[in-house]
């Protein structure tokens, strides 16, 4: 996999992700209130571009030679294998962090890296805070509005705290926008 | 045999957008509702029926302000007005009764004609003042005199403050005494009579809103079975549920999922995998899906994948990111079998509808338009290039008008005449009688 190919994937999945914002806060000002149906697939898709966002992102960083996951998986399968979707998760786990993650294939080029890596997610993610966002947790994300997100009444700002099973402080802003879009009802 | 229709000319200009469109049971009347919130119910002329020449005209019948709207001070929301959906009711008596459902509250209307009117009271003038006591000499019988048709609206029910989140379908049950309303998250029993209360038969809403990962998308009653009802979700499931099983229903019978195709996974693919709108088949067998780029009908025995799949739009597979970018991802279509479930129809862009013929496994696309079409003209096949070379009367995906969209559709119960709404206008089309 090329760091072209890792370039435009990523450059795609930021303008994903830059749209979608952009229509969630949208749709805070619409007629009728917060339209759960359509929060829900906006958050879908924003996770899904923000996840293929950090697996390409990492796949231009040091290691951009061959994908190497960071952790050993478990399940066995061929890099270039795809299992099919994830199972739903019952285990009540933060939405972002879930294994209902679906594995992305924007592009065929990304395949491999893309099925090892959305495989890990999919079957260790309790373990998963323990990968990359710290390398990248510095750089916040350049795609975000650069104000907080604006409250709903009756919403309140959490800090998240370090260690936690929450992404790092530099994606904190992503964090919040995502599990607030469901639970601003 | 060709597929040909005529037109009708569009019978009214909406100034609100048409959100609903249903024809009652007999298809002598056509109900649409609209986004500012009003209902227009339109009549069949049935003249000269059995002459060749036969034409059906749906005319004005009664318009009236079904739902205004609202403010929930307490969540400081709007409520749209907006009607969502129309469901007759099986006509028991002279009236005519519908029911019509904004987010919020559902109303059921009476609508009833009055061609007379009482003259010759005792008490008081014809027009209404009061007469002198003292001039009343005589006792007389006022009687009934014939007068122009007057169609009256109004209220008998209201069935309000059960649904949390935005209701998106209403179904009347085969009893005549129940029906059903579903919200993103729930569905709710009603009985016609009772309006201070409902069951709640299913609800899907997780302790902790953080975990939700679908929501209710369309719900239906078994055209038959009294016991049955289905609701689609989100993730382009279906269940069908019996509400003699137990009081909550969060246990579905079956389970109706169709495995996705890996190869066509894409960011949207959950957005087009999210179900509409869901359909029973008249003879109760069947049931018809929409999601965004295909119509599914599924045997009710065989839950792993539907027994038929088409492909509305599927030229509109690879340009889903634009289409998510102008929200047009999001459009909900919806569909509708014709009465012996041979053929069914659905909604696309550029004012294009699709029929699909099941039996003869043959599919049209036509357009509702004023520019191309004229009444009693034949319409012509539409036909949308994908890619490559572009044929002469083609149109290319490229030069679709996205704006132009056909969400709601219905068919006549019986004959071949159908209804097909586009943004401000709706269309009427019959078969050709040859």
């Amino acid at each position: 996999m090329s760091a072209t190919a890792a370039m435009e994937v990523n450059a795609e999945a930021r303008r994903i992700l830059a749209v979608s914002i952009s229509k969630l806060y949208a749709s805070r000002t619409q007629r009728g209130g917060l339209r759960l149906h359509r929060s829900l697939l906006l958050s879908l898709v924003m996770r899904s571009a923000r996840d293929i966002y950090h697996s390409s992102r990492e796949n231009e960083g040091p290691s951009c030679a061959q994908p190497t996951p960071e952790e050993p998986m478990d399940t066995g399968s061929n890099p270039g294998e795809l299992t099919g979707l994830p199972e739903p998760q019952p285990e009540p786990q933060p939405a972002l962090n879930s294994a209902e993650l679906a594995s992305e294939e924007p592009d065929s080029a990304e395949e491999d890296s893309d099925s090892e890596i959305t495989e890990d997610k999919e079957n260790l993610s309790p373990t998963r805070q323990s990968r990359k966002r710290r390398g990248k947790a510095s750089a916040a994300p350049d795609f975000l509005p650069s104000k907080r997100a604006r409250l709903e009444p009756g919403e309140e700002r959490y800090a998240a705290p370090l260690g936690s099973c929450r992404a790092g402080a530099g994606e904190s802003l992503t964090a919040l926008s995502l599990n607030r879009v469901i639970p601003a009802f | 045999q060709g597929v040909r229709r005529t037109q009708r000319p569009p019978t009214t200009t909406f100034s609100d957008i048409i959100s609903t469109v249903e024809f009652n049971h007999t298809g002598e009347l056509l109900a649409t509702g609209d986004k500012g919130g009003r209902v227009v119910i339109f009549q069949q002329e049935i003249e000269n029926k059995n002459q060749p020449q036969f034409r059906s005209e749906y005319n004005v019948y009664s318009t009236f302000q079904s739902h205004e709207p609202e403010f929930d001070y307490l969540k400081s929301l709007e409520i749209e007005e907006k009607i969502n959906k129309i469901r007759w009711l099986p006509q028991k008596n002279a009236a005519q009764f519908l029911l019509s459902t904004n987010d919020k509250t559902i109303k059921l209307w009476k609508i009833s004609e009055r061609d007379k009117r009482p003259e010759g009271y005792n008490l008081k003038e014809d027009d209404g003042r009061f007469k002198d006591p003292n001039n009343i000499t005589s006792l007389r019988v006022p009687v009934l005199i014939p007068m122009d048709l007057m169609v009256e609206a109004s209220p008998r029910r209201v069935f309000a403050n059960a649904h949390t989140y935005h209701i998106n379908s209403i179904s009347v049950n085969s009893d005549n005494e129940t029906y059903l309303s579903a919200d993103d998250l729930r569905i709710n029993l009603w009985h016609l009579e009772i309006t201070d209360r409902s069951f709640n038969i299913v609800d899907i809403k997780p302790a902790n809103m953080e975990e939700l990962t679908e929501v209710i998308t369309a719900a239906e009653f078994h055209p038959h079975q009294c016991n049955t009802f289905v609701y689609s979700s989100s993730k382009g499931t279906i269940r069908l549920c019996d509400m003699r099983v137990s009081a909550l229903c969060d246990k579905h019978s079956k389970l109706f999922e169709e495995p996705e195709d890996p190869s066509n996974r894409s960011f949207f693919s959950e957005i087009i995998s999210s179900i509409s709108d869901v359909k029973f088949s008249h003879n109760g067998r069947y049931m018809m899906t929409r999601d965004y780029l295909s119509v599914k009908i599924w045997d009710l025995n065989m839950e792993s994948r539907p027994v038929e799949t088409y492909q509305v739009h599927e030229y509109l597979r690879s340009k889903l990111c634009s289409l998510y970018e102008n929200d047009c991802i999001f459009d909900k279509f919806e569909c509708c079998w014709n009465g012996n479930d041979s053929v069914v129809m659905t909604g696309s862009y550029n004012n294009f509808f699709r029929m699909f013929d099941r039996g003869q496994r043959r599919d049209v696309t036509l357009e509702a338009s004023r520019e191309n079409s004229k009444p009693m003209q034949v319409l012509k096949p539409r036909k949308v290039c994908a890619g490559g070379k572009r044929k002469k009367d083609e149109i290319s995906v490229d030069s679709l008008d996205f704006n132009k969209k056909i969400l709601h559709t219905a068919w006549h119960p019986q004959d071949n005449i159908i209804a097909v709404a586009t943004t401000n206008n709706l269309y009427i089309f019959q078969d050709k009688v040859n």
